[in-house]
């Protein structure tokens, strides 16, 4: 039997006026890439927001690497590396020098922090370009120093919270083809979110989905592709989750998304 | 100690990286000193306060900190939405350090910004009177700059977004400025407005700075540094307990 790195029994957070997770249940195994999808606003965020400590859940239970993200979160915090939906480089500082804040953000020895840092910019390709200001990075370029800047501290989990969002299909084959090999290689267990259905496909052992808050089915790929009677997972999703296209009031994240779009002038 | 070190030593780069920045908020201090400074130089003079400039340069210092400051507190919103704030909650370090780490980088930016004012206003013509007292001026410049990160931080943290930054200008960061002892002696004042300038916390600031730098203390060096301290103690908790509650 393996041991679950991450395990979530009858989780539920609501928020003043809606339940945006409800009495959610399921299981990661070690070494497992875990795919969790959903319509927008289904709580995949906000789920991953409670097993990473930075939300607390209403009521239910959560063991990331055996320990309870709201009473230990110091011990969670180490066990895991993340990326986040929206960019969270400094921009003003270079590609090394935001490894080397996370590095000793999570203590790691100088020493070894320098050879990780080497190590994992030319696994993601962008040793060369070490000392350049984050700013003049592409989004690609971003998203492969968030993935290397996350395992700098030799995390036990991987969260990815849409990590190939706007990404060129060279880019998101170079991430998964690297992801696969960290699961396989390392044993890093993976728990990732998509609105790519290929994606999970591809890479995923299991894959559960979550819609309006609670999880609809779950399984291996094939599993509900056969339940569902769908060629894809894609078919499978929209079986699942309707043909319905989600509203969601924008938060003011969206607002200051749209804001910095309009600064920056893209 | 270290991540609040590296946090620290973060928002140094980030500044000392923008010239564009550096200058930027030169202006308005710059704007003040120069048509204030020169506008009501002879007025000032005829109406025996003496040499307006040397009046006015504590208060135009103590202005190029308290913008500075309140708004490296307030770049937490930003950081908060996009960007690092988030990569900094889920570290394995305390809020505590985090907050540390953030508000004396930001006091130890809006002291570079204020150093810089001080030096144009020398050569806009400002004599120190006592340089053996430019230890006292630094030391009360240190704390208007951690107060008002401070403050920021705390507002920084209750915002949801840069929508109530004009709020907090024209409300809270402008009213500080204008009633204070920044640019008028309190002597003489209304009752009302003298009751309103003594309870900023800037004036007592503006004062020690003032005393420091040769124009003689209103209210006595001790009182001004002790009101100021417990001020900013209490603020640096209050900035770091709102800090610590921010959920993303």
């Amino acid at each position: 039997m393996c041991n679950n790195m991450i395990e979530v029994r009858d989780l539920v957070k609501t928020f003043a006026n809606f339940c945006a997770v409800d009495h959610i249940s399921f299981a990661v195994p070690e070494g497992q890439i875990f795919a969790f999808l959903g319509p927008n606003g289904a709580g995949k965020t906000t789920t991953i927001k409670m097993l990473t400590t930075v939300l607390q859940p209403t009521s239910g239970l959560a063991r990331v690497d055996g320990h309870d993200p709201a009473r230990e979160s110091r011990q969670v915090r180490r066990s895991f590396g993340i990326v986040f939906q929206d960019p969270s480089l400094d921009n003003e500082l270079t590609a090394v020098e935001n490894m080397d804040l996370h590095g000793i953000l999570y203590g790691v020895p100088s020493v070894e922090r320098r050879q990780r840092i080497e190590s994992l910019l030319r696994f993601v390709e962008l040793w060369d370009r070490r000392s350049d200001y984050v700013k003049f990075y592409s989004g690609g370029m971003r998203r492969r120093l968030e993935i290397a800047r996350a395992l700098l501290h030799k995390p036990k989990i991987l969260f990815l919270d849409e990590p190939t969002l706007g990404l060129d299909p060279q880019t998101r084959n170079h991430i998964w083809t690297f992801v696969q090999s960290l699961s396989k290689d390392e044993k890093v267990t993976v728990f990732f979110t998509t609105h790519h259905m290929e994606e999970a496909e591809r890479v995923a052992d299991q894959v559960a989905v979550i819609d309006h808050g609670k999880i609809v089915a779950q399984g291996s790929p094939d599993a509900l592709k056969e339940s569902t009677g769908g060629k894809t997972l894609e078919d499978a999703f929209i079986v699942l989750t309707g043909h319905t296209i989600r509203d969601e009031e924008a938060s003011s994240a969206d607002r200051m998304r749209m804001m910095r779009r309009v600064w920056r002038g893209r | 100690m270290r991540a609040i070190y590296i946090l620290w030593l973060r928002q140094l780069k980030r500044y000392s990286r923008s010239p564009a920045r550096i200058v930027g908020s030169l202006g308005q201090p710059l704007l003040f000193l120069l048509a204030l400074g020169f506008g009501f130089g002879p007025t000032f003079a005829k109406a025996g306060g003496g040499n307006y400039i040397q009046f006015l340069t504590p208060g135009i210092i103590a202005m190029g900190i308290l913008f500075t400051a309140v708004f490296s507190g307030i770049e937490i919103i930003w950081d908060r939405q996009f960007g690092f704030l988030k990569e900094t909650l889920v570290a394995p370090v305390s809020r505590l350090q985090i907050s540390l780490g953030r508000t004396l980088g930001g006091a130890t930016v809006a002291l570079a910004q204020g150093a810089v004012v001080l030096v144009v206003c020398v050569i806009a013509g400002f004599r120190f009177g006592n340089f053996a007292l430019l230890p006292v001026a630094l030391a009360f410049m240190i704390l208007i700059a951690i107060f008002f990160t401070a403050v920021g931080t705390a507002i920084g943290s209750v915002l949801e977004d840069m929508q109530g930054f004009p709020l907090v200008m024209n409300f809270l960061v402008m009213p500080l400025f204008f009633f204070s002892n920044a640019l008028f002696p309190v002597q003489g004042l209304p009752k009302a407005l003298q009751f309103l300038i003594r309870l900023n916390p800037l004036t007592y600031g503006i004062d020690g700075l003032r005393g420091a730098l040769g124009r003689g203390f209103l209210f006595g060096m001790g009182t001004d540094f002790v009101a100021l301290g417990v001020l900013t103690t209490i603020l640096v908790g209050i900035g770091s307990y709102l800090f610590s509650k921010i959920q993303i």
